[in-house]
């Protein structure tokens, strides 16, 4: 039987989305314009003023905002509200250049908490359950938004933080935790923990919220065959709120995107241009229920697709598909077209792990690359021939995918490194030389 | 623990511990430094090398000790069947077997050699295809094999 924590807004019809939009889209600019120099300078360079934007077929005369917006006006350049309305900063993990930080009024949290309690609702969450939040807590929205989705619904909210694998697992058996939130990576790797430990009868997980990084189908079979859980996915952004911008039903297809606060668009990455409905493109926010900090169609440069088909949960709100690569993610070696998302699906498919790593080289203006994979015991042989066996094939197989040689090394079980939970993906060497 | 009972004889099999190493510089030392510092005793050793990764092959006394030490460590191993056979420290000695196993067809897919404390005598791993027969073979030719329960007398602690 589906369940709703706001019922009346997700399963509102779609001429009452359409109608909040409207009506927040308008306000929205009007606060932005009143309120934000920045942005105000942008509206005026592209000609449009807040008479123009009557509605949602007006948005596209709006102009983008990029993350390189919010570098230009940090720390406080893009607020509408003053700082003393606000009550929370949260900030993003960017490792070079200065961060994207984020401010929060009160209504800005209530708001991000009532969008993360939806998301643990539609994967069968109530105020009886134990809810293991394993996200780092800090400037990481991870922590602060499942623990506040987990309060607002009533759960049993186990501020865990990530790491110390120990007494995660402790805790998980000795309080009875029911649905684990946390990355993709660390979910597989608290399974494989539980289960080298023999613990899997001792844990009562029935399901799982995992967000912040890219994860495959083939990982979250992996997943809930390991804990004996069902796995959702959960989206967002710091810059929109933090997790819970959408989020996955009993459906598992797509994530639904709370849109009574935020507007979805797809946009081709190159010409800026909207994209009709299930066309694949970037996707585009635009935060118009936010108060200290409502961004107008930011750019997230993730890859995906929109729907409106009807949903079997009777959830009316668009869906969007997992991301389906960065604009700005895709390798390019030897000239070609690289996603890490293609490695991780032929590794998963030839029984190795999830974990990997991929290194980009470039040695005498020549391109490598090389994917490093952890060992596991059912990889593992006595017999070298065995594993050669195998490692060729995982060549072949990727050669085929790629359409160029990627060189593979097999490496000791858990030294591919994680930082905060998520695996550290892709080492681009060659950035190394650049400016 | 590993004596199985067949045709009225009692099998002997030694339990070899391989493990899995990367190949990056101090592996092997990491691994021995790991068995050290938990007072395992290594019997023998012998190391195996593909391009880019290694299978070390140990013997100890204590397999179900060493594997939880080894795994505790992180490192992925397993335990693989092999034959111990106690042979003459002298010319031909290691001829005759494995003539003996060539002649009965039998594949021998690696073998190595470690010493005791006992004078003019060697043993040899044998890593055989079918260990049984094999067994049988050296066992008609008065050939002795070291069951693992009977690793730790050859060393005379
Ligand atoms: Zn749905």
């Amino acid at each position: 039987m589906p369940n709703y924590f706001s019922p009346e807004k997700e399963t509102a019809s779609r001429e009452q989305i359409r109608a909040w939009q409207d009506a927040g889209l308008r306000d929205c600019v009007r606060r932005v314009y009143d309120n934000v120099p920045y942005y105000r300078k942008k509206m005026e360079e592209a000609g449009v003023a807040p008479e123009d934007i009557g509605g949602l077929e007006d948005l596209h005369k709006l102009p983008f905002l990029t993350k390189d917006d919010l570098r230009e006006a940090y720390p406080y350049g893009l607020m509408a509200r003053p700082l003393t309305d606000c009550v929370r900063i949260q900030s993003t993990s960017g490792t070079t250049g200065r961060r994207v930080v984020a401010f929060y009024t009160q209504h800005d949290v209530d708001l991000w908490d009532e969008c993360c309690a939806r998301a643990i609702v539609a994967a069968g969450g109530t105020p009886d359950d134990v809810v293991h939040v394993s996200y780092g807590y800090g400037l990481f929205t991870g922590g602060p938004g499942l623990n506040g989705g987990s309060h607002k619904l009533g759960s049993l909210t186990l501020p865990m933080s990530s790491g110390n694998t120990d007494r995660q697992i402790q805790f998980m058996t000795d309080l009875g935790s029911t649905i684990l939130c946390c990355t993709p990576s660390y979910a597989a790797y608290l399974a494989e923990s539980i289960n080298e430990r023999g613990l899997r009868d001792k844990i009562h997980l029935k399901a799982g919220i995992f967000g912040a990084e890219a994860w495959t189908e083939e990982m979250r079979r992996d997943i809930e065959n390991a804990l004996g859980i069902k796995a959702y996915d959960i989206y967002g952004l710091t810059e929109i709120s933090g997790p819970g911008v959408a989020f996955e039903c009993s459906e598992q297809s797509g994530m639904h995107i709370n849109e009574d606060y935020f507007i979805a668009e797809v946009i081709d990455p190159k010409t800026g241009e909207v994209l009709p409905e299930g066309e694949k493109g970037e996707l585009v926010f635009t935060s118009f229920a936010k108060e200290a900090f409502p961004l107008l169609r930011y750019r997230t440069k993730d890859i995906c697709i929109l729907s409106r088909e009807r949903c079997s949960c009777g959830r009316t709100f668009v869906k969007m598909t997992k991301p389906l690569g960065r604009s700005d993610d895709m390798l390019i070696v030897k000239g070609v077209n690289v996603f890490p998302s293609q490695i991780e699906t032929v590794l998963l498919n030839h029984g190795y792990a999830a974990n990997y790593q991929i290194i980009v080289d470039r040695q005498k203006n020549s391109d490598s690359i090389e994917v490093r994979v952890e060992m596991t015991p059912e990889m593992f042989s006595d017999e070298l021939s065995k594993i050669t066996a195998r490692e060729k094939e995982l060549v072949a197989a990727l050669k085929s995918m790629l359409g160029i040689y990627a060189n593979v090394r097999l490496v000791e079980p858990k030294s591919i490194v994680r930082s905060e939970g998520k695996a550290v993906r892709v080492i681009d060497k060659r950035n190394l030389y650049q400016g | 623990m590993i004596a199985h009972t067949k045709g009225g004889n009692t099998m002997e099999y030694t339990q070899q511990i391989s493990v899995f190493l990367e190949n990056r510089p101090g592996t092997l030392a990491e691994l021995t430094d790991v068995l050290w510092k938990n007072n395992i005793d290594m019997r023998a050793m012998c190391v195996a090398d593909a391009m880019d990764f290694g299978i070390a092959r140990i013997i100890v006394d204590d397999v179900y000790e060493t594997m939880t030490v080894l795994k505790d460590a992180g490192y992925v191993c397993q335990i693989t069947k092999v034959l111990t056979v106690e042979m003459a420290d002298e010319p031909g000695g290691l001829s005759k077997i494995l003539a003996l196993l060539g002649s009965a067809g039998i594949n021998l897919e690696y073998t190595y050699a470690f010493l005791s404390r006992k004078k003019d005598t060697a043993y040899l791993v044998l890593k055989v295809a079918e260990p049984e027969k094999a067994e049988a073979v050296l066992r008609a030719e008065h050939i002795r094999l070291i069951g693992q329960e009977t690793l730790q007398g050859i060393f005379g602690d």
